[in-house]
Protein backbone atom coordinates (compact mmCIF):
# COMPACT_ATOMS: atom_id res chain seq x y z
CA UNK A 1 0.00 0.00 0.00
CA UNK A 2 1.06 3.56 -0.71
CA UNK A 3 2.22 5.51 2.32
CA UNK A 4 -0.35 7.54 4.26
CA UNK A 5 -0.72 9.21 7.65
CA UNK A 6 -3.08 7.50 10.06
CA UNK A 7 -5.30 9.61 12.32
CA UNK A 8 -7.44 8.49 15.23
CA UNK A 9 -9.55 11.46 16.39
CA UNK A 10 -11.32 11.20 19.75
CA UNK A 11 -14.57 12.85 18.62
CA UNK A 12 -16.71 13.24 15.50
CA UNK A 13 -16.01 17.00 15.62
CA UNK A 14 -12.26 16.30 15.43
CA UNK A 15 -12.84 13.92 12.49
CA UNK A 16 -14.85 16.64 10.70
CA UNK A 17 -12.00 19.08 11.38
CA UNK A 18 -9.44 16.68 9.86
CA UNK A 19 -11.66 16.07 6.82
CA UNK A 20 -12.07 19.82 6.33
CA UNK A 21 -8.31 20.38 6.66
CA UNK A 22 -7.19 17.62 4.26
CA UNK A 23 -10.11 17.69 1.81
CA UNK A 24 -9.77 15.29 -1.13
CA UNK A 25 -6.54 13.85 0.25
CA UNK A 26 -8.34 12.29 3.24
CA UNK A 27 -10.52 9.19 3.55
CA UNK A 28 -12.48 7.95 6.52
CA UNK A 29 -11.85 4.32 7.40
CA UNK A 30 -14.42 2.23 9.28
CA UNK A 31 -13.79 -1.54 9.22
CA UNK A 32 -11.51 -1.11 6.22
CA UNK A 33 -12.66 -4.25 4.38
CA UNK A 34 -13.44 -2.18 1.27
CA UNK A 35 -11.01 0.73 1.62
CA UNK A 36 -7.91 -1.40 2.33
CA UNK A 37 -8.67 -3.52 -0.75
CA UNK A 38 -9.08 -0.38 -2.87
CA UNK A 39 -5.86 1.10 -1.49
CA UNK A 40 -3.99 -2.13 -2.22
CA UNK A 41 -5.34 -2.08 -5.77
CA UNK A 42 -4.32 1.57 -6.13
CA UNK A 43 -7.94 2.60 -6.83
CA UNK A 44 -7.84 4.97 -3.85
CA UNK A 45 -4.67 6.69 -2.74
CA UNK A 46 -5.42 8.93 0.24
CA UNK A 47 -2.58 10.78 1.99
CA UNK A 48 -4.56 10.77 5.22
CA UNK A 49 -6.64 7.92 6.62
CA UNK A 50 -8.97 8.85 9.47
CA UNK A 51 -10.39 6.16 11.75
CA UNK A 52 -13.39 6.64 14.03
CA UNK A 53 -12.47 3.72 16.29
CA UNK A 54 -11.46 5.97 19.23
CA UNK A 55 -14.71 7.96 19.11
CA UNK A 56 -16.88 6.89 22.07
CA UNK A 57 -20.31 5.42 21.35
CA UNK A 58 -19.96 4.82 17.60
CA UNK A 59 -20.30 1.05 18.00
CA UNK A 60 -23.42 1.12 20.19
CA UNK A 61 -26.83 -0.32 19.35
CA UNK A 62 -29.57 1.52 21.22
CA UNK A 63 -33.33 0.95 21.15
CA UNK A 64 -35.48 3.47 22.98
CA UNK A 65 -38.29 5.96 22.41
CA UNK A 66 -39.55 4.12 19.34
CA UNK A 67 -36.23 4.27 17.45
CA UNK A 68 -33.41 1.84 16.86
CA UNK A 69 -30.13 3.75 16.68
CA UNK A 70 -27.10 2.09 15.14
CA UNK A 71 -23.77 3.84 15.67
CA UNK A 72 -21.89 4.27 12.39
CA UNK A 73 -19.22 1.76 13.47
CA UNK A 74 -21.62 -1.05 14.51
CA UNK A 75 -20.31 -4.20 12.83
CA UNK A 76 -22.34 -6.63 10.76
CA UNK A 77 -21.47 -9.24 13.37
CA UNK A 78 -23.03 -7.14 16.16
CA UNK A 79 -26.24 -6.95 14.12
CA UNK A 80 -26.11 -10.70 13.44
CA UNK A 81 -25.85 -11.35 17.19
CA UNK A 82 -28.55 -8.90 18.30
CA UNK A 83 -31.72 -10.79 19.34
CA UNK A 84 -33.60 -7.48 19.25
CA UNK A 85 -32.75 -6.86 15.58
CA UNK A 86 -33.48 -10.48 14.63
CA UNK A 87 -36.90 -10.26 16.27
CA UNK A 88 -38.06 -6.73 15.45
CA UNK A 89 -36.05 -5.67 12.37
CA UNK A 90 -35.74 -9.14 10.87
CA UNK A 91 -34.79 -8.19 7.30
CA UNK A 92 -31.71 -6.39 8.59
CA UNK A 93 -30.59 -9.66 10.19
CA UNK A 94 -31.27 -11.36 6.81
CA UNK A 95 -28.88 -8.88 5.21
CA UNK A 96 -25.93 -9.67 7.46
CA UNK A 97 -26.46 -13.43 7.74
CA UNK A 98 -24.56 -14.26 4.58
CA UNK A 99 -22.63 -11.09 3.94
CA UNK A 100 -18.98 -11.92 3.30
CA UNK A 101 -17.43 -14.26 5.85
CA UNK A 102 -17.27 -14.32 9.65
CA UNK A 103 -13.91 -12.57 9.34
CA UNK A 104 -15.41 -9.78 7.23
CA UNK A 105 -18.57 -9.45 9.35
CA UNK A 106 -16.45 -9.09 12.49
CA UNK A 107 -14.92 -5.86 11.23
CA UNK A 108 -17.07 -4.49 8.38
CA UNK A 109 -19.52 -1.83 9.58
CA UNK A 110 -23.04 -0.84 8.56
CA UNK A 111 -21.93 2.78 8.28
CA UNK A 112 -19.16 1.80 5.87
CA UNK A 113 -21.53 -0.39 3.87
CA UNK A 114 -23.90 2.57 3.38
CA UNK A 115 -21.35 5.37 2.93
CA UNK A 116 -19.42 3.52 0.20
CA UNK A 117 -22.52 3.92 -1.94
CA UNK A 118 -21.97 0.54 -3.62
CA UNK A 119 -24.98 -0.50 -5.75
CA UNK A 120 -24.61 -3.98 -4.22
CA UNK A 121 -24.55 -2.97 -0.52
CA UNK A 122 -26.42 -5.68 1.38
CA UNK A 123 -27.72 -3.47 4.18
CA UNK A 124 -28.95 -0.73 1.81
CA UNK A 125 -32.17 -2.47 0.71
CA UNK A 126 -33.27 -3.48 4.22
CA UNK A 127 -32.47 -0.03 5.61
CA UNK A 128 -34.49 1.60 2.78
CA UNK A 129 -37.40 -0.74 3.54
CA UNK A 130 -37.09 0.31 7.20
CA UNK A 131 -37.33 4.04 6.31
CA UNK A 132 -33.94 4.68 7.90
CA UNK A 133 -32.66 8.21 8.45
CA UNK A 134 -28.98 9.09 8.71
CA UNK A 135 -27.69 11.48 11.36
CA UNK A 136 -24.57 13.18 10.01
CA UNK A 137 -22.26 15.83 11.40
CA UNK A 138 -20.38 18.47 9.44
CA UNK A 139 -18.68 21.81 10.16
CA UNK A 140 -22.08 23.51 10.51
CA UNK A 141 -23.39 20.92 12.98
CA UNK A 142 -25.72 17.96 12.65
CA UNK A 143 -28.37 17.21 10.03
CA UNK A 144 -30.63 14.31 9.11
CA UNK A 145 -30.70 12.75 5.65
CA UNK A 146 -33.43 10.29 4.68
CA UNK A 147 -31.81 7.18 3.23
CA UNK A 148 -34.23 7.61 0.29
CA UNK A 149 -32.29 10.78 -0.61
CA UNK A 150 -28.84 9.46 0.21
CA UNK A 151 -27.71 7.36 -2.74
CA UNK A 152 -26.78 9.52 -5.74
CA UNK A 153 -24.97 7.10 -8.05
CA UNK A 154 -22.47 4.25 -7.92
CA UNK A 155 -20.03 5.26 -5.17
CA UNK A 156 -21.79 8.61 -4.74
CA UNK A 157 -23.83 9.72 -1.75
CA UNK A 158 -25.39 12.90 -0.36
CA UNK A 159 -22.64 13.08 2.27
CA UNK A 160 -20.42 16.17 1.82
CA UNK A 161 -16.65 15.60 1.75
CA UNK A 162 -16.33 16.95 5.28
CA UNK A 163 -19.38 15.27 6.80
CA UNK A 164 -19.30 12.15 8.95
CA UNK A 165 -22.10 9.64 9.46
CA UNK A 166 -22.81 9.32 13.20
CA UNK A 167 -25.91 7.21 13.47
CA UNK A 168 -28.46 5.26 11.46
CA UNK A 169 -31.92 5.89 12.94
CA UNK A 170 -34.67 3.37 12.28
CA UNK A 171 -38.28 3.89 13.38
CA UNK A 172 -39.81 0.98 15.25
CA UNK A 173 -42.25 -1.16 13.24
CA UNK A 174 -45.73 -1.95 14.55
CA UNK A 175 -45.89 -5.42 16.14
CA UNK A 176 -48.00 -6.82 13.27
CA UNK A 177 -45.33 -5.91 10.67
CA UNK A 178 -43.20 -8.57 9.00
CA UNK A 179 -40.23 -8.39 6.66
CA UNK A 180 -37.83 -10.28 4.43
CA UNK A 181 -34.64 -9.58 2.51
CA UNK A 182 -33.81 -11.98 -0.30
CA UNK A 183 -30.27 -11.91 -1.62
CA UNK A 184 -29.97 -13.66 -4.96
CA UNK A 185 -26.48 -15.09 -5.33
CA UNK A 186 -24.63 -17.82 -7.19
CA UNK A 187 -22.85 -19.05 -4.05
CA UNK A 188 -24.13 -19.47 -0.52
CA UNK A 189 -21.20 -17.57 0.98
CA UNK A 190 -18.66 -14.86 0.12
CA UNK A 191 -20.70 -13.53 -2.77
CA UNK A 192 -22.24 -10.21 -3.74
CA UNK A 193 -25.90 -10.24 -4.73
CA UNK A 194 -27.01 -10.44 -8.35
CA UNK A 195 -30.18 -8.82 -7.06
CA UNK A 196 -31.46 -7.89 -3.61
CA UNK A 197 -35.15 -7.61 -2.72
CA UNK A 198 -36.20 -6.14 0.64
CA UNK A 199 -39.84 -6.05 1.74
CA UNK A 200 -41.51 -4.69 4.87
CA UNK A 201 -45.25 -5.40 5.16
CA UNK A 202 -47.63 -3.71 7.57
CA UNK A 203 -51.04 -5.44 7.48
CA UNK A 204 -54.41 -3.98 8.46
CA UNK A 205 -56.02 -5.28 11.65
CA UNK A 206 -57.06 -8.85 10.93
CA UNK A 207 -53.98 -9.38 8.79
CA UNK A 208 -55.73 -10.06 5.45
CA UNK A 209 -55.10 -6.70 3.78
CA UNK A 210 -51.81 -4.93 3.17
CA UNK A 211 -51.97 -1.47 4.75
CA UNK A 212 -48.47 -0.43 3.74
CA UNK A 213 -45.59 -2.09 1.94
CA UNK A 214 -42.07 -0.80 1.62
CA UNK A 215 -40.14 -2.41 -1.19
CA UNK A 216 -36.47 -1.79 -1.88
CA UNK A 217 -34.29 -3.25 -4.63
CA UNK A 218 -30.52 -3.43 -4.94
CA UNK A 219 -28.72 -3.89 -8.26
CA UNK A 220 -31.98 -3.06 -10.03
CA UNK A 221 -30.63 0.44 -10.78
CA UNK A 222 -27.36 2.39 -10.44
CA UNK A 223 -28.24 2.90 -6.76
CA UNK A 224 -30.39 0.99 -4.28
CA UNK A 225 -33.99 2.15 -4.86
CA UNK A 226 -37.51 2.06 -3.46
CA UNK A 227 -40.00 0.49 -5.90
CA UNK A 228 -42.65 3.15 -5.37
CA UNK A 229 -45.06 1.99 -8.11
CA UNK A 230 -45.05 -1.51 -6.71
CA UNK A 231 -45.61 -0.19 -3.17
CA UNK A 232 -48.65 1.85 -4.29
CA UNK A 233 -50.09 -1.10 -6.16
CA UNK A 234 -50.15 -3.48 -3.20
CA UNK A 235 -51.33 -0.97 -0.58
CA UNK A 236 -54.94 -1.58 0.45
CA UNK A 237 -55.12 -4.91 -1.38
CA UNK A 238 -55.35 -8.43 0.05
CA UNK A 239 -52.25 -10.61 0.18
CA UNK A 240 -52.84 -12.41 -3.12
CA UNK A 241 -50.05 -13.83 -5.24
CA UNK A 242 -51.54 -12.28 -8.39
CA UNK A 243 -51.39 -8.81 -6.81
CA UNK A 244 -47.72 -9.30 -5.99
CA UNK A 245 -46.94 -10.68 -9.44
CA UNK A 246 -48.42 -7.45 -10.86
CA UNK A 247 -46.27 -5.54 -8.36
CA UNK A 248 -43.23 -7.36 -9.73
CA UNK A 249 -44.01 -6.09 -13.23
CA UNK A 250 -44.57 -2.55 -11.87
CA UNK A 251 -41.25 -2.76 -10.02
CA UNK A 252 -39.61 -3.10 -13.43
CA UNK A 253 -40.83 0.41 -14.23
CA UNK A 254 -39.01 1.68 -11.16
CA UNK A 255 -35.88 -0.21 -12.20
CA UNK A 256 -33.14 0.21 -14.78
CA UNK A 257 -30.90 -2.82 -14.26
CA UNK A 258 -27.60 -3.11 -16.06
CA UNK A 259 -25.66 -5.89 -17.64
CA UNK A 260 -22.49 -6.36 -15.61
CA UNK A 261 -19.84 -9.06 -15.52
CA UNK A 262 -21.97 -10.82 -12.88
CA UNK A 263 -25.14 -11.15 -14.93
CA UNK A 264 -27.34 -9.53 -17.57
CA UNK A 265 -30.01 -6.85 -17.32
CA UNK A 266 -32.55 -9.28 -18.83
CA UNK A 267 -31.88 -11.86 -16.10
CA UNK A 268 -32.12 -9.22 -13.37
CA UNK A 269 -35.52 -8.14 -14.76
CA UNK A 270 -36.83 -11.70 -14.69
CA UNK A 271 -35.57 -12.13 -11.15
CA UNK A 272 -37.25 -8.91 -9.96
CA UNK A 273 -40.59 -10.38 -11.14
CA UNK A 274 -39.82 -13.74 -9.54
CA UNK A 275 -38.33 -12.61 -6.25
CA UNK A 276 -40.67 -9.80 -5.23
CA UNK A 277 -43.70 -12.12 -4.73
CA UNK A 278 -41.40 -14.66 -3.06
CA UNK A 279 -39.98 -12.10 -0.62
CA UNK A 280 -43.51 -10.94 0.29
CA UNK A 281 -44.72 -14.52 0.76
CA UNK A 282 -41.76 -15.37 2.99
CA UNK A 283 -42.28 -12.20 5.03
CA UNK A 284 -45.92 -13.17 5.58
CA UNK A 285 -44.94 -16.70 6.58
CA UNK A 286 -42.82 -15.23 9.36
CA UNK A 287 -45.95 -13.83 10.96
CA UNK A 288 -47.82 -17.12 10.55
CA UNK A 289 -49.87 -16.07 7.49
CA UNK A 290 -49.75 -17.31 3.92
CA UNK A 291 -49.98 -15.59 0.57
CA UNK A 292 -53.27 -16.62 -1.09
CA UNK A 293 -53.70 -17.84 -4.65
CA UNK B 1 9.63 8.55 8.62
CA UNK B 2 5.98 8.32 9.57
CA UNK B 3 5.42 5.55 12.10
CA UNK B 4 2.69 4.52 14.47
CA UNK B 5 3.42 3.00 17.87
CA UNK B 6 1.27 0.00 18.67
CA UNK B 7 1.04 -1.75 22.04
CA UNK B 8 -1.00 -4.91 22.30
CA UNK B 9 -1.16 -8.42 23.74
CA UNK B 10 0.38 -10.92 21.33
CA UNK B 11 -0.40 -14.52 22.25
CA UNK B 12 -0.75 -13.37 25.85
CA UNK B 13 2.44 -11.30 26.06
CA UNK B 14 2.44 -7.48 26.11
CA UNK B 15 4.38 -6.21 23.09
CA UNK B 16 5.09 -2.89 21.37
CA UNK B 17 5.97 -2.20 17.76
CA UNK B 18 6.67 0.90 15.69
CA UNK B 19 5.62 0.39 12.10
CA UNK B 20 4.78 2.68 9.15
CA UNK B 21 1.13 3.86 9.25
CA UNK B 22 0.07 1.86 6.19
CA UNK B 23 1.34 -1.51 7.47
CA UNK B 24 -1.31 -4.22 7.83
CA UNK B 25 -1.66 -6.47 10.86
CA UNK B 26 -0.47 -9.38 8.71
CA UNK B 27 2.69 -7.55 7.61
CA UNK B 28 3.45 -6.55 11.20
CA UNK B 29 2.97 -10.11 12.50
CA UNK B 30 5.05 -11.72 9.76
CA UNK B 31 7.82 -9.16 9.36
CA UNK B 32 8.15 -7.34 12.67
CA UNK B 33 7.34 -10.27 14.96
CA UNK B 34 8.48 -13.02 12.57
CA UNK B 35 5.32 -15.03 13.15
CA UNK B 36 4.84 -16.64 9.75
CA UNK B 37 1.90 -18.95 10.51
CA UNK B 38 -0.70 -16.56 9.11
CA UNK B 39 -0.22 -16.42 5.34
CA UNK B 40 -1.05 -13.95 2.63
CA UNK B 41 -3.08 -15.88 0.05
CA UNK B 42 -5.21 -13.44 -1.89
CA UNK B 43 -4.51 -10.27 0.10
CA UNK B 44 -8.13 -9.16 -0.39
CA UNK B 45 -10.09 -10.95 2.35
CA UNK B 46 -11.39 -13.76 0.13
CA UNK B 47 -9.28 -16.77 1.16
CA UNK B 48 -8.87 -16.55 4.95
CA UNK B 49 -5.32 -17.89 5.08
CA UNK B 50 -4.32 -14.78 7.08
CA UNK B 51 -6.98 -15.40 9.76
CA UNK B 52 -5.97 -14.49 13.33
CA UNK B 53 -8.05 -13.66 16.40
CA UNK B 54 -8.42 -10.07 17.60
CA UNK B 55 -10.24 -9.90 20.95
CA UNK B 56 -11.16 -13.60 20.39
CA UNK B 57 -12.85 -12.84 17.04
CA UNK B 58 -11.57 -14.13 13.69
CA UNK B 59 -10.40 -11.41 11.31
CA UNK B 60 -8.52 -11.19 8.02
CA UNK B 61 -5.13 -9.82 9.12
CA UNK B 62 -4.39 -8.80 5.51
CA UNK B 63 -7.25 -6.25 5.53
CA UNK B 64 -6.69 -4.82 9.00
CA UNK B 65 -4.37 -1.90 9.61
CA UNK B 66 -1.83 -2.76 12.31
CA UNK B 67 -2.90 0.43 14.12
CA UNK B 68 -6.34 -1.11 14.69
CA UNK B 69 -4.99 -3.60 17.27
CA UNK B 70 -3.49 -0.96 19.55
CA UNK B 71 -4.65 -1.86 23.08
CA UNK B 72 -6.20 -5.15 21.96
CA UNK B 73 -5.35 -8.84 22.22
CA UNK B 74 -4.17 -10.78 19.17
CA UNK B 75 -3.86 -14.54 18.97
CA UNK B 76 -2.07 -16.34 16.15
CA UNK B 77 -1.67 -20.04 15.41
CA UNK B 78 1.77 -19.90 17.06
CA UNK B 79 0.06 -19.07 20.36
CA UNK B 80 -2.12 -22.18 20.41
CA UNK B 81 0.53 -24.67 21.50
CA UNK B 82 1.43 -22.41 24.43
CA UNK B 83 4.66 -22.29 26.38
CA UNK B 84 4.66 -26.07 26.85
CA UNK B 85 4.67 -26.57 23.08
CA UNK B 86 1.80 -29.03 23.29
CA UNK B 87 -0.53 -29.03 20.29
CA UNK B 88 -4.00 -27.65 20.82
CA UNK B 89 -6.63 -30.43 20.57
CA UNK B 90 -7.91 -28.71 17.44
CA UNK B 91 -4.46 -29.01 15.87
CA UNK B 92 -4.29 -32.67 16.95
CA UNK B 93 -7.68 -33.31 15.35
CA UNK B 94 -6.46 -31.76 12.06
CA UNK B 95 -3.45 -34.08 12.08
CA UNK B 96 -5.43 -37.20 13.02
CA UNK B 97 -8.15 -36.63 10.42
CA UNK B 98 -5.86 -35.79 7.51
CA UNK B 99 -7.23 -32.25 7.35
CA UNK B 100 -3.82 -30.93 6.30
CA UNK B 101 -2.40 -31.45 2.82
CA UNK B 102 -0.19 -28.66 1.51
CA UNK B 103 -0.80 -26.79 4.77
CA UNK B 104 -0.99 -23.25 3.39
CA UNK B 105 -4.59 -22.69 4.53
CA UNK B 106 -4.21 -24.62 7.80
CA UNK B 107 -3.25 -21.82 10.23
CA UNK B 108 -6.23 -19.77 9.02
CA UNK B 109 -8.53 -22.80 9.15
CA UNK B 110 -7.45 -23.58 12.71
CA UNK B 111 -7.97 -20.00 13.91
CA UNK B 112 -11.42 -19.78 12.29
CA UNK B 113 -12.34 -23.11 13.90
CA UNK B 114 -11.01 -21.85 17.23
CA UNK B 115 -13.31 -18.80 17.11
CA UNK B 116 -16.23 -20.93 15.94
CA UNK B 117 -15.91 -23.47 18.77
CA UNK B 118 -15.41 -20.74 21.37
CA UNK B 119 -18.79 -19.30 20.38
CA UNK B 120 -20.56 -22.56 19.60
CA UNK B 121 -18.89 -25.57 21.26
CA UNK B 122 -21.18 -28.12 19.54
CA UNK B 123 -21.71 -26.88 15.98
CA UNK B 124 -23.61 -28.94 13.40
CA UNK B 125 -21.85 -29.84 10.14
CA UNK B 126 -23.77 -27.04 8.47
CA UNK B 127 -22.74 -24.55 11.15
CA UNK B 128 -19.10 -25.62 10.72
CA UNK B 129 -19.35 -25.04 6.96
CA UNK B 130 -21.00 -21.65 7.44
CA UNK B 131 -18.57 -20.62 10.17
CA UNK B 132 -15.58 -21.49 7.98
CA UNK B 133 -16.97 -20.17 4.69
CA UNK B 134 -14.31 -17.46 4.68
CA UNK B 135 -11.46 -20.00 4.49
CA UNK B 136 -10.56 -21.56 1.18
CA UNK B 137 -8.67 -24.84 0.78
CA UNK B 138 -7.58 -26.00 -2.67
CA UNK B 139 -6.37 -29.46 -1.58
CA UNK B 140 -8.67 -31.31 0.77
CA UNK B 141 -12.13 -30.73 -0.64
CA UNK B 142 -13.10 -29.65 2.90
CA UNK B 143 -14.58 -32.97 4.05
CA UNK B 144 -11.59 -33.81 6.26
CA UNK B 145 -11.46 -30.29 7.66
CA UNK B 146 -15.14 -30.41 8.66
CA UNK B 147 -14.51 -33.85 10.19
CA UNK B 148 -11.57 -32.56 12.19
CA UNK B 149 -13.50 -29.60 13.58
CA UNK B 150 -16.45 -31.86 14.45
CA UNK B 151 -14.10 -34.31 16.20
CA UNK B 152 -12.43 -31.50 18.15
CA UNK B 153 -15.83 -30.19 19.23
CA UNK B 154 -16.77 -33.64 20.57
CA UNK B 155 -13.68 -33.55 22.78
CA UNK B 156 -14.88 -30.19 24.10
CA UNK B 157 -11.46 -28.76 23.53
CA UNK B 158 -11.75 -25.19 22.53
CA UNK B 159 -12.97 -23.43 25.61
CA UNK B 160 -9.64 -22.66 27.25
CA UNK B 161 -7.27 -19.94 26.20
CA UNK B 162 -4.04 -21.69 25.35
CA UNK B 163 -1.82 -18.65 25.00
Amino acid sequence: MRRFTYHEPKSIADAVHLLSAYGEKARLIAGGTDLVVEMKQGKKEPDHVISLRSVPGVNEINFSGGYLRLGAMVTHRAIERSPLIRERFTLLADAVDNLGSVQVRNVATVGGNICNGAPSADTAGPLLALDAVLLVEGPEGERNISLNEFFRGPGKTALAANEVLKQIIIPELPPEACSRYLKHTRRKAMDLPLLGVAVTLIPEAGGEICREARIALTLAAPTPIRAIRAEKHVAGKPFYRAVWEEAGVLALEDSSPRTSFRTTAAYRKKMICALLPRAAAEALERSGRTMKG
Amino acid sequence: MIAVKISFLLNGDPVTAEVPDQVTLLEMLREHFELRGAKEGCGYGECGSCTVLVEQEAVNACLMLAAFVNGKSVQTVEGLAGKQCRLDPLQEAFVEHGAVQCGFCTPGMIMSAKALLAENPRPSRDQIRRGMAGNLCRCTGYAKIVEAVAAASKRGCSCGESS
